[in-house]
Parts: structure tokens; sequence; C-alpha cells
């Protein structure tokens, strides 16, 4: 296939894919705190590889992605049960919150819990019911 | 160790089953009955603390604010029942070792059969009717994937759904009771109900409960008219069989009647009903299992009738009739295992089990014929075999019965003398005779298929002898827990010359010459069957079905015709009559719009939308539609920003982008012009409905600034945000935390959108390639 497109867009989409990949990362991390968190986090990484395969191709894009589209899917809705079980575990009801707090050098503290680990589970699966549904309709023959 | 890993364990277990078997391949299958069997040594420890009534329980919160346990609860009556279905479930995984291995599906069958072991093990331990109910569903659709297991064939898919609908219905009306039960009784742990039985049976709703939990027990028990599931569900493999008959799924009826005897038991109701049943039950099956040809159809059909006589049993609710359950519960599930195991063995080593094909494999198979011949004793109640002590101290019951004890008699005596008849028919038909010209050569079946038989048909004579082995550790902590107190109770293998022993000499005479007279006995009673019971209830329950289907198909055209714009009209239409209608019932209209306060951005903002809308509406070209309408999400981010709903800004936005690019890409795979406008009447149509829909929308919004709900929930979650889900973002908590459990629901919808997708745009496309 000749390029369509213009080089322009294809150099903007190649970095704009890791910015807005970290960007999301950090949308979904501060989402508890601030305004963020797993669905739009989740929207901001699909977006990265739908542009992506604007500019180049849904194959090309495919490649970039660290799971397929379906195994997205599946990683969200697991992550999302094991952050809802791990209380079961300890004695509480499904889906009791728990929190950590992890001490980083440089005197950071990193707080971690169940409901962070959740809106991880909704990241992955709105990255995958996206990326599923907008790869798919680009490759319709 | 806790009660609930005994559950955890078997269900673990199951689902590590189909990785387990691609590793270690045909030899798993063995290892699997490790697992029933350290249970069952388990089980057997805590036999002391059970008979000193040191029950167990063990609980812990599911959802709290319904009364909703998982709690765990082990008496007398639930470690009968754990024994039964560890024990059998040892010996049945023993033969399914051999039986399955050349399977191709046997990871799967063996994930089947642990799921289904591990739920019947929590129904017979739950404490908390919920919790009893969730197994008792896992129980239903377990089995129904284990009889449809030969999927290809369409009798067991047919059967296996039969199974699951019938059991379905029943398991649905059972909840319902449930729930009135645990409402009249204040509680839905078995050990408060258990102190509040008289509560529950003066209450007013005490008859439709015990009807809907009896509709429940029922089905699954498969009593009549629920019956016809279980010969269809001969089309399991027999380990499956000889599982679900001997301690399993059809006798979670019996042990739920049992369970809730004290709590329900003893009123008119619950033993006329008990009691009908129960007997039609059982002449039914005794009557039906003598004219059947098929080994695993007869050994079906005396099922039937078992279960018929325990339900008439626990119906019959006097301490004598309760001890003759127990007993019989114990007989037949011996008898029954080894039975079906014995089916299979023959099925599998000769390639029949049609017993006009098979006759004389005495010599050839000596040992399943003793294991064969001991069971059977057993079964027609002849001393000294367990099976003689069951049906002598069934008889005492019948026979000191208060008021109907000579009916009763009758009864049990003719369902017993075909049972006679029945079983040496079995021995007959398949061990003497001549041989006929069955499929392969018969040779004795592996050491596997008979090790099942012989431990049964040893242990049923063994108990036979010595009695007292089982009466003081097992059958008297189970009468003590369905009678909620104390028993005393001495089982002996001779009661001596009375009434009971003379009725046993004449079922046992009578049943021998219905044996002896078989070949004209079943000629006439096949011509009568013809002739009188011509309605097969499954035909009927399968015309049931079919009518039910093509009635629902006609009536979801009409409501699911499949055009969407007609769903967004109805809906539009139906909610915005709704809300106008109650609009102006209530007439209170207090809109309070004052122009001057409007900020000059935000009226410019309103200005963009206004005319955005308009505009998509007029053009011609669909991408400027679609970028117009781009616009007006953008904007109205815009206004969350203003707001300070940043959250929700950023999300419309990237949303409405996704959503350009998207329609871009749908747009791209249409015709390149617009196809003929609709009509002018249509559009006016559809002009109005907006308009009016739109109103309604406004009307809404405004009406919402008045309107206060009290108290508003918002001030509970700006309060505790940061204290209970130790978040600022107040959006952020409510979706993760606060209502977690939504989000949840909201992103497997998700997913599930997208496996629609999926199968709409990729998988259709590749069969019409092949078909092509």
């Amino acid at each position: 296939m000749s390029n369509p497109y213009s080089n322009i867009f294809r150099i903007a989409a190649t970095k704009l894919r890791p910015l807005l990949l970290i960007l999301s990362l950090v949308v979904l991390y501060r989402g508890h705190q601030q305004p963020g968190g797993g669905f739009i986090g989740g929207l901001m990484a699909a977006s990265a590889y739908i542009l992506y395969a604007l500019a180049f191709s849904s194959k090309e894009a495919r490649k970039k992605l660290p799971l397929s589209t379906s195994a997205l899917l599946g990683s969200g809705l697991a992550v999302i049960l094991v952050s809802a079980l791990l209380s079961v575990f300890s004695g509480e009801p499904f889906m009791t919150g728990m929190w950590t707090t992890v001490h980083l050098p440089f005197g950071q503290e990193l707080h971690l819990g169940t409901p962070v680990l959740f809106d991880l589970g909704v990241y992955l699966g709105v990255t995958g019911v996206l990326l599923t549904i907008m790869f798919d309709i680009i490759e319709i023959e | 160790m806790s009660l609930i890993w005994i559950v955890g364990l078997v269900f673990s277990l199951a689902f590590l089953a189909p990785f387990i078997d691609k590793r270690l391949g045909k030899i798993s299958g063995y290892l699997y009955a490790l697992l029933p069997a350290a249970l069952f040594v388990l089980l057997i420890r805590l036999l002391p603390a059970i008979i000193d009534r040191h029950f167990i329980v063990r609980s812990i919160d599911w959802f709290p604010l319904l009364h909703v346990r998982l709690s765990f609860y082990l008496d007398g009556l639930s470690l009968l029942f754990g024994l039964l279905i560890t024990g059998m479930g040892t010996l049945v995984l023993i033969y399914s070792g051999y039986y399955m291995q050349h399977y191709s599906m046997r990871g799967r069958f063996y994930f089947y059969i642990l799921l289904f072991m591990g739920a019947m093990l929590g129904l017979v331990l739950a404490n908390n009717l919920i919790t009893l109910f969730v197994f008792w569903e896992i129980t239903s659709f377990s089995s129904f994937l284990l009889i449809g297991f030969n999927h290809e064939r369409p009798e067991a898919r047919a059967a296996a759904l039969q199974a699951l609908l019938i059991t379905g219905f029943g398991g649905l009306a059972m909840l319902a009771g449930f729930v009135l039960l645990g409402n009249v009784g204040g509680s839905y742990e078995l050990t408060d109900l258990l102190q509040n039985g008289a509560v529950v049976k003066s209450s007013k709703m005490y008859v439709p409960l015990v009807l809907l939990i009896m509709v429940g027990a029922f089905t699954k028990s498969a009593q009549f008219p629920f019956h016809f599931w279980l010969p269809g569900a001969m089309e399991a493999p027999t380990p499956v069989s000889a599982y679900l008959h001997s301690a399993t799924m059809v006798k979670a009826g019996i042990y739920l009647l049992a369970r809730l005897q004290p709590i329900l038991g003893g009123t008119d109701l619950w033993q006329f009903s008990l009691g009908l049943a129960g007997a039609t039950t059982m002449l039914v099956g005794a009557y039906f299992a003598f004219t059947q040809t098929d080994l695993k159809k007869i050994l079906a059909y005396t099922t039937i009738s078992a279960l018929g006589m325990l339900v008439l049993l626990v119906g019959m609710g006097t301490e004598l009739a309760i001890t003759a359950m127990v007993i019989f519960l114990i007989v037949h599930s011996l008898y029954k295992g080894a039975l079906f195991m014995i089916a299979g063995a023959i099925d599998k080593t000769v390639g029949t089990r049609d017993i006009r094909h098979l006759g004389g494999m005495w010599p050839v198979m000596p040992i399943a014929a003793v294991a064969t011949f001991l069971t059977l004793f057993s079964m027609a109640g002849l001393p000294p075999f367990l099976g003689f002590i069951g049906k002598e101290v069934i008889y005492d019951a019948k026979v000191q019965a208060p008021q109907i004890a000579v009916f009763l008699a009758i009864l049990a005596v003719t369902a017993n003398i075909f049972m006679v008849a029945v079983a040496f028919l079995f021995g007959h038909g398949v061990f003497f005779g001549k041989r006929k010209d069955p499929p392969k050569i018969p040779k004795e079946p592996a050491i596997p298929l008979l090790i099942g038989p012989a431990v049964l048909s040893v242990t049923s004579l063994f108990m036979g002898i010595y009695p007292a082995i089982i009466t003081q550790p097992l059958v008297m902590p189970a009468i003590d827990a369905v009678n909620a107190s104390p028993v005393d109770l001495h089982m002996k293998l001779w009661h001596g010359l009375n009434l009971v022993f003379l009725l046993s000499v004449i079922t046992i005479t009578l049943g021998l010459t219905l044996f002896f007279f078989r070949k004209p006995a079943t000629k006439a009673l096949r011509k009568f069957n013809q002739r009188y019971f011509r309605i097969e209830f499954t035909d009927l329950f399968r015309r049931l079905v079919e009518n039910f289907l093509s009635f629902t198909k006609r009536h979801t055209e009409v409501v699911q015709h499949g055009y969407h714009r007609f769903y967004l009209m109805l809906i539009f239409i139906v909610s915005s009559l709704l809300v106008w209608y109650q609009l102006y019932h209530t007439r209170g209209w207090g809109f309070q719009a004052s122009w001057e306060e409007i900020p000059f951005y935000l009226l410019g903002i309103s200005l963009l939308i206004i005319t955005s809308a308009i505009g998509a509406v007029f053009t011609r070209s669909r991408l400027v539609a679609i970028v117009l309408l781009g616009v007006i999400g953008y904007a109205m981010a815009f206004i969350f920003i203003l707001y300070g709903a940043v959250d929700v800004a950023i999300t419309l936005i990237l949303v409405e982008t996704l959503i350009l690019v998207l329609f871009v890409m749908v747009i791209y795979h249409l015709p390149g012009y617009m196809p003929k406008y609709s009509r002018p009447s249509s559009r006016i149509r559809d002009g109005v409905i907006a308009i009016v829909f739109g109103g309604f929308m406004t009307a809404l919004v405004l009406k919402a600034e008045f309107i206060k709900l009290s108290p508003p929930i918002s001030d509970y979650f700006l309060k505790e945000a940061f204290t209970k889900g130790h978040g600022r973002n107040i959006v952020n908590v409510i979706l993760v935390d606060f209502r977690g459990l939504d989000t949840m629901g909201e992103t497997v919808v998700l997913v599930i959108a997208a496996i629609g997708v999926i199968s709409l745009l990729k998988l259709k496309p590749k069969k019409k390639e092949e078909e092509e």
C-alpha cells in the first residue's frame, strides 16, 4: 500500500504514542485524589494506539500492543475480580477497600489499595474494548 | 480444618483438572480420587465430636445487609451425606479413571464432575438457605454439563436440557420458598430456624412456602410428576449416573426435606403431600422398571422408586420412619452405586447394555457376577444384607404408622415385590440363561471397573451382619438431626418372627413368583402400558416447551422487531409521555429562569450548540453532520469545565474524539452519496418526537433544580470519600469504591459489547467464505 498519509501525521503518531501512554498511566494513578481515573486513562491509552493505527495501519498498531486486544479484555476483568476478591480472602465482605502505604526513597509515599487495582482493571478493560471495536471497524474490507 | 476449605479444595481441584489432565494424561483420573478419599477420612475423624453433639458451625459474611452469609454447619445429617458424597466420589473417580481414559474431553469431564462434587458438599454443609440455594444451582448446571457430556448426540443434549429446565424451574420455586421462610422465621440460618419451627408453622405464609420448597425438592429428587428427567439423564457417561443416583444429585431433594423436617414437618399438609408424592413415585418407578430392557434404564426407574420411598418416609415423620429413611438411604446408595458401575463395566467390555442381547455371562466374568449378586440381594432385601435390615425397618415404620398403616403397608409391599422381581431380572438376564450375540467377546471387566462394586457389595454385606458399626456413629446422629432430639436405637439383623418378618416373606415369595412368570407378565404389562400409559411425560414436556417457545417467538417478533429507529422512537415517546403526564399531574412547574444572571460566555457556548444542532439537522453531508455533532460535544465539555467537573469534561472530550474517529471510519465504508431523503411525513413525525423529547429533557433538568429528595446522598459521599475511600476525587471514589459493583458490572457489559462486535464483524464473513 502506498503512503496515503502525511509524514507529519506519522511522525506525530509515533512520538505521541509513548507520551500518551505515560500520561494515561499518570492519569490512572492520580485518579483517586485528583481528576483522572481508570476510564479516562483507558480512553487515553486507546487513543494513543488508534492514532497510530490511523497513521500506519491497524496491523502495525496491533504489533505495538504488549497484549492482544482480547487479552486486554480478559486481563481487565481478571484484575477487577482479583481486586474485589482480595478482601474476601482476608475475611472481609466482597469488595471491601483495603489500603497500604509504600514508602519510597526521597520521602515519597505511594498509596496502594484495592480500589487502585480495581481502577487498573477498568483501565485495561476500557482500552481493550475500544481497541477491539476500533481495530475491527478499521479492518472491515 | 474449616468446612469452607473442604468445599473450596474440591472446587480448586475442579478448576485445575483440565491442566493436570494435560500434564499427566490418562493416569490423572486415579489421582483425583485422592482428594475425596482424604476428605472422607477427615470427615470420619470428625465423627466422635458429632456423636457428642458438638456440631461445627463456620461462617463468613457475604451480603451482610441482606443477612446472606457463607455459612456451614456439620451435624449428623450433613456428616452422613458428606461421607456418602466423598466415599462414593472416591470410588466413582477410580472407576472413571479407567472408564473415561479414552474420551477426548477427559479434562473437561473431571472439571465437571469435581465441580459437581464440590457443589454437593457445599449443599449438604450449608447452614444458610441462600448459600444452600447457590450450591443447589451449581449442582443443577454441572449435572446439565455432565448429562450432555456426549454433546454430539442430540439425545444427550435434549436430556440435559430437559433435566436443567425441570430442576432449574424447581430451584427458582425453592428460592422463593426460602425467601418466605427466611422472612417468617426471621433468619436464613438453619441453626436459627431449627429453633423457630413453631413460629414458621403457625404463620400465614406456611402453606405457600412449603409448597414452593417442595417443588424444588420434588424436581430435584425426580418425584412424580417430575420423574421423567431421570431416565433421560441416562445419556450421561456411566460414572456420572452412578454418582448422580447413589450419593448426590437426586438425593439433594431428600436431604433438603429431611433437613427441613424439624422446621416444617409434622403438619397435615406436609405429611399428606410428601406421602402422596412419595407413594405415587414409589409405585410408578417400581412398575416401570420391570418392563425396561436397558440396564441403566432399569436402574434409573428403581432409583425413582427408592426416592419415592424416601420421600414417603420423611413425610411420615415418626421416629421409626426417620430411622428407616436414614438406613434405606445408606442401603440404596451402596447398591445403586455398585449396580450402575457394573452396568457400565458390562457396557464397556461387552459393548451393549441391552438385556435382550446379554445373558450367560457368569462363566466369563465370575468376579463381576459375585459382586452383582451380592448387591442385588441387598436391593431385593434378602438377609443377611443391609438391604434386609432396611426393608424390615421400613415395614416396621409403616405398620406402626398412626392412621393409614394397612394402606401404607400394602403400597410398600407392592413396590417391593416389583423391586425383588427387577433385582432377579437384572441378575438373571445378564449372567444366566442362554448367551446371546453381544457386539464384543465377553471377558472379565478391568480391575478398576470392579473395585467400586466389590467394595460396595462387601460393605453392605458386612454392615448387614454387623449393623452396630453404623448404628451408633452414623445412623443415630443423622436421625438425631432430623428429629432434632436424641434417640436411642438398636439395629439387629434378626428381629424375630413377627408381622414385619411375615411381610418380608410375602414380598420375597411374590417377587420371585413374578420373576418366574416374567415372560407372560412383561408381555401383559407392555400391552397394558400401550393401552393405558401411552402418554409419555417426556413427549408432553417437549410439546410444552415447544409451544412455549413458539408463543414467545411470536410475542418477541412484535416487541423485538429489530428496527433500531423504532426502538428509539418507542422509548422516546413512552418516556416523554410519562414525564409530561407526571409534570401535568403535579402542576408544580416552579421554573425560575433569570436571564440576567447568565454570563456572556455561557450564552456564547449555548448559541454555538444551538447553531451546530440546527446545522446538523439541515446539512446535506454526513461528514459535516458528524463534525457538527462533535462541536456540540466539545461545547458541552467546556460547560463542564466551567462548572468544575474536570473529570467529566476530559472523559467527554475523549469520547467525542473517539466517536468522531469511529463515525468517520464507518462513513468511509458507506456509499459516497446521500441516499434518498425520507418522506416528508416521516420527517415531520421524527421532528415532532425530537421536539417533544427535547422539551421533556429540558423540563426535567429545570425541574431537578427544585426537587429535593431527602436526604441528598452527596453529603454522605463528601463526608466519607476521604475517610472511608481514601481519596479526594469524589467521582473516582464513588466509581471504584462506593459503587464499585456497578462499575464492575458496567465493565463486564463493555467487554461483552466488544465481544459482540468481534462476532458481528469478524466471524460472520468468515463463515460465508467457507460456505462459498
